[in-house]
């Protein structure tokens, strides 16, 4: 994991005595409430329906032990005692106080963490796949690239006033795409070309949002030491030409759509020109230095525990079910990844309390090196248990809450905090997330299904990524009540597609029966082997309109 | 008279006036008797007239386009770029433009809605003079100018990136 040198902690505490000075001035009537949001905002400080909320970046996802007891440690000392994963990897704290942020901002510096640029019209934290080097069939480490991404669009002071929002995702597996890359900014899938060189295959102007969008690629092929110029091309195309008269057409996929993507490709690649061998371009010994932090750990020469494992499995059938769905292959012998879900019924979806931040914190160095990762479906993952260890781990942890093994089922909910938090929501989320737990909670059955992302927003913003649900449901208000649209067919993976909507809305309390009648048409009509979005793909949507409004 | 704050946080005052783009129909009002800045576009249409005078620049709004004046830039004393509003971003890339691409070297001044907390990023993109709007306090420019000691990115103040400095 990456590690601070001098120039980032410096950095870093200059920025935590540039917000403290910007607050104070704030505080003091000297900086009017919009000229203070952009820079509250871009130090990750909302103000919200309750509260303010803060949130803190993770960078790519990663944590180690130290920084997790920390983000406890600021719960209890300016929070209500829980935090928050988020469906970009970060976390968000619900109840500072606005005086208190410098103060807080400080005590995440002294573990190398910060809230820099985890809102406001800049470039976001870059995310990846939460398996990224530990998986057999990843073409390299995103990592190094997403920390050089990090570093490159830090304070960037061209690009602190875009027109909008702007976020960054690397896949690397060649199969997989659990970055949800075709839906962001730009995504960066990891390539080798036909010389076997490695790069980047482009994607610009996906995202969600009001306007869905399928990025389109806008170049095959990137030599890996041209990222940051070209990014810096593809940003300053958009920062001189992205819509800014109206917020809701400002993203980057309103102007790759005016343009055509080909156009848009060619005023990049145009700028590009100018500006392709300008110091800006990586060495190959800037790299090597990054991916010097992203080493292998200590890991034991084992042979995989396939025996031991049987006889485990056969003697506890809930640790059985657990493998099946919570762990995943690892590309060491005698290793696994293990996924802690954080989405047991009765708790809102990626809610932690202090004591379980801690409970995670003594997971990770007894069991995993010392080190974690938020996913965007907000879990946490242990990269890296010796599978001989693993039933241990599945009993330590199933009191805690983290062993439910619904991980990509129907239950395993993407959910913003909804109307409950935010000031943006149009209706709550979190209670329509908890009616369906509730109403699906034979895991049998939900195995039955196989995987299904059911992924909740409570407004057109899309925080908990609705669109590229395949079954999606929208928080919409209509005369002052809350209703709830639902689309079918989004995927967010390498076939990632916008969903459809079915029709017209659902009253809260109708919205379990709703799913369980998308859930019985897909039982009816699927085949042996096909998961929900197949079926979906294969009978359209008629079907589940016929049922849920006949 | 405004107050301008130049990069190295000194505070001077000049009488350089910003002369607004003509309504259609009336001509440029250039004052007599103190230097102007004008549209860059009517600049180049009076070419002959005005290049290679030091009473006479140019300014930009943040929707135009820094290429129109291109090779011609160091023929004006003076370029100011226009934040029609603070969270218009887009005077960054005109600024880097003009320095970076088309090697501007004479004085680039930011003007319009010029806040504190602004002034490190106009630094960074090749600003070196700061009409910073009349309702702040000129005190605290140089303490914003300054914040930071260094830059992860290469930019106009500096073409070495971070990681090409760590690596030496």
């Amino acid at each position: 994991m990456y590690v601070y040198d001098e120039h980032d902690r410096q950095l870093a505490a200059e920025r935590v005595a540039q917000f403290r000075d910007q607050t104070e001035r704030a505080l003091a009537g000297e900086l009017a409430e919009d000229e203070f949001l952009p820079l509250r905002l871009q130090n990750g400080l909302y103000v919200q329906r309750l509260a303010p909320m803060l949130r803190i970046c993770v960078p790519y996802g990663m944590m180690r032990s130290d920084q997790l007891r920390r983000l406890a440690r600021i719960t209890r000392d300016y929070d209500k005692g829980y935090a928050h994963f988020t469906t970009r990897q970060n976390v968000q704290l619900n109840w500072p106080a606005l005086e208190d942020v410098p103060d807080i901002l400080a005590e995440l510096a002294e573990v190398e963490m910060h809230a820099n640029q985890t809102s406001g019209n800049c470039i976001r934290n870059t995310t990846t796949d939460q398996f990224s080097g530990v998986q057999s069939d990843e073409i390299a480490d995103p990592r190094p690239y997403c920390e050089i991404i990090r570093q490159w669009s830090t304070f960037h002071p061209e690009f602190a006033f875009l027109p909008r929002k702007f976020k960054v995702a690397v896949n690397a597996s060649e199969h997989t795409d659990r970055a949800a890359i075709q839906v962001h900014d730009i995504g960066l899938q990891m390539v080798r070309n036909e010389a076997g060189e490695l790069g980047f295959r482009v994607h610009v102007g996906g995202g969600l949002g009001r306007t869905p969008m399928v990025g389109p690629v806008i170049r095959e092929f990137l030599p890996e030491l041209d990222l940051l110029t070209y990014l810096e091309a593809v940003l300053r195309v958009y920062n001189r030409y992205g819509r800014r008269d109206n917020k809701f057409k400002a993203r980057i996929k309103i102007l790759v759509k005016a343009l055509t993507p080909e156009g848009f490709a060619q005023k990049v690649e145009a700028e590009w020109d100018h500006i392709k061998d300008s110091p800006t371009r990586l060495t190959r010994e800037a790299v090597e230095r990054i991916q010097g932090y992203f080493t292998e750990p200590d890991y034991a020469t084992l042979e995989n525990a396939t025996d031991l494992l049987a006889t485990q499995r056969f003697e506890h059938r809930g640790f059985d079910q657990w493998l099946i769905h919570n762990v995943d292959t690892h590309k060491k012998p005698g290793y696994a990844i293990v996924n802690l879900t954080m989405k047991k019924t009765g708790t809102p979806p990626g809610d932690v309390t202090d004591r379980q931040l801690e409970q995670i914190a003594d997971l990770a160095d007894e069991y995993s090196f010392g080190e974690i990762r938020v996913t965007h479906h907000q879990n946490v993952v242990l990269a890296d248990v010796r599978q001989d260890q693993l039933l241990e781990l599945w009993q330590a942890i199933t009191p805690m809450g983290f062993g439910t093994a619904n991980l990509n089922t129907l239950t395993d909910v993407i959910c913003c905090p909804g109307g409950d938090f935010c000031a943006l929501a149009n209706a709550k989320s979190i209670p329509v997330a908890e009616a369906i737990q509730r109403k699906f909670d034979d895991l049998d059955y939900l195995y039955d299904l196989g995987n299904i992302d059911l992924n909740i927003s409570g407004c057109m913003n899309a925080c908990g990524h609705h669109h590229v649900g395949n079954i999606g449901v929208l928080g919409v208000d209509k005369k002052g009540e809350e209703f709830y649209q639902i689309s079918l067919g989004g995927s967010s993976h390498h076939d990632a597609s916008i969903g459809k909507i079915l029709g017209p809305s659902f009253a809260r309390n109708e919205m379990p029966e709703v799913i369980a009648k998308i859930i019985d048409v897909f039982v009816d009509k699927r085949t042996e082997e096909e998961t929900f979005l197949d079926t979906y793909r294969r009978v359209g949507i008629d079907p589940f309109k016929e049922r849920v409004y006949a | 008279m405004p107050n301008v704050i130049f990069r190295d946080g000194s505070i001077r005052q000049d009488n350089w006036v910003v002369v607004p783009r003509p309504t259609e129909g009336d001509s440029l009002d250039i004052p007599d008797d103190e230097p102007a800045l004008i549209p860059a576009d009517l600049w180049l249409a009076g070419y002959e007239h005005f290049t290679g005078r030091e009473d006479i620049g140019v300014w930009f709004d943040s929707h135009d386009e820094p290429e129109i004046l291109g090779g011609r830039v160091n023929e004006v004393p003076v370029i100011a770029v226009n934040f029609p509003k603070f969270s218009d971003g887009r005077g960054y890339s005109i600024a880097r433009l003009l320095r970076e691409r088309f090697g501007y070297v004479n004085e680039l001044r930011a003007v319009g809605d010029v806040l504190l907390d602004q002034l490190q990023f106009m630094k960074r993109c090749g600003f070196d003079a700061y009409v910073l709007r009349a309702d702040k306090d000129i005190t605290k420019a140089e303490r914003c100018l300054n914040f930071f000691s260094q830059g992860y990115q290469a930019a106009t103040d500096t073409d070495i990136p971070l990681f090409r400095r760590r690596a030496s």
